[in-house]
C-alpha cells in the first residue's frame, strides 16, 4: 500500500471513531433527553462519517487498487492527490466548525470540492483498459 | 474468502434488503421514526459492514503468523455491530412513538455496542494498514 493510502485510510479510521463516538451521544440523547446540547454534535456525526469515512476511505483505497503506469510515476501526479488529501481534511475540519463560525460552511465545502477536483485530475487517466501504458 | 468476511457481506446484504423495504414504507408516508433506522441500515448495516469484511479479508497481512490480526476482536466487531443496529432498529420507532424507560435504556446500549464496533475495528485493523 503506497504512503498516500496509509495517511487516507488511517485518516478515514479517525474520523470513523469519532464519528460513531458523537452519534452514540447523540442516540443516548434519543434515550434520555438530558442534555439537548448534544444534538449540535449531529453535523459532526455526518461530515465526519461520510466525508472523513467513507469518502476518505475509497480514496485511499483506488489510489493503491486502480491501474497503475508501466513508464514513469507509477500513480501518476502523485503530488497533486497529496493536495487533494490535504484539502479535504482541511475541508472537513472547517466545516466542522460552522457551529462557532457559520462562513466556514461554505469555505469548508469549497475545499472538499478543490479536493476532489485535484483528485479526479490525479487519477483520471489511471482509468483505463489492461494493457495501456 | 473467510468465513468472517462472508457473514459480514451477507449480513451487510440482509440490511440492505432490509433498507429498502423499509423504504417502501416510508414512501407510503408511514414514518413512525423509522427513518433514522434507514439511514443507518443503508449507511452502516450495508455499506460499513461490507466495507469491514472487505478490509478483513484483503488489507494487507499483520504477519505470516497472524495474517487477519486478532479474528476474535473481528467477529466481535460483527457482534457488537449487529446487535447494536438491532436494537437501535427496535428501540427507536418505539422511542419516537412510545417513550418509556425500557427502549431508552436499549438505545443507550445500543449506542455503545455501535461504538465499541468501530472502535475493536480500527483496533483490529489500524496495524495492518502499512507501506509495503
Amino acid at each position: 500500500m503506497p504512503r498516500l493510502s496509509v495517511w487516507f485510510v488511517r485518516a478515514s479510521f479517525i474520523y470513523l471513531v469519532l464519528g460513531l463516538f458523537f452519534g452514540a451521544l447523540i442516540l443516548m440523547e434519543k434515550g434520555f433527553a438530558l442534555y439537548a446540547l448534544i444534538w449540535n454534535l449531529l453535523p459532526f456525526h455526518m461530515e465526519f462519517l461520510l466525508i472523513g469515512w467513507l469518502i476518505q476511505l475509497a480514496m485511499g483505497v483506488a489510489f493503491w487498487i486502480i491501474p497503475r503506469f508501466s513508464r514513469g510515476a507509477s500513480r501518476g501526479p502523485e503530488n497533486l492527490v497529496w493536495f487533494s488529501f490535504a484539502f479535504l481534511n482541511a475541508g472537513i475540519l472547517l466545516t466542522s466548525t460552522q457551529l462557532w463560525f457559520p462562513s466556514m460552511l461554505i469555505i469548508g465545502r469549497i475545499a472538499e470540492v478543490i479536493a476532489w477536483i485535484l483528485y479526479i485530475i490525479g487519477s483520471w487517466k489511471r482509468i483505463k483498459p489492461h494493457g495501456v501504458e | 474468502m473467510p468465513l468472517l468476511t462472508r457473514v459480514f457481506i451477507k449480513t451487510g446484504m440482509i440490511c440492505l434488503a432490509l433498507a429498502l423495504m423499509l423504504g417502501i414504507l416510508l414512501a407510503f408516508g408511514i414514518t413512525n421514526g423509522f427513518f433514522p433506522v434507514y439511514i443507518h441500515l443503508l449507511v452502516f448495516g450495508w455499506i460499513t459492514q461490507l466495507i469491514f469484511g472487505v478490509i478483513f479479508w484483503m488489507f494487507p497481512k499483520y504477519s505470516v503468523e497472524k495474517p487477519r490480526r486478532n479474528e476474535t476482536l473481528g467477529w466481535w466487531t460483527y457482534a457488537l455491530l449487529n446487535s447494536g443496529l438491532l436494537m437501535r432498529a427496535i428501540a427507536e420507532p418505539l422511542q419516537a412513538t412510545h417513550a418509556n424507560t425500557f427502549s431508552a435504556w436499549i438505545l443507550v446500549f445500543s449506542a455503545v455496542f455501535q461504538f465499541l464496533a468501530g472502535l475493536l475495528f480500527v483496533i483490529n485493523s489500524w496495524e495492518r494498514v502499512k507501506e509495503k
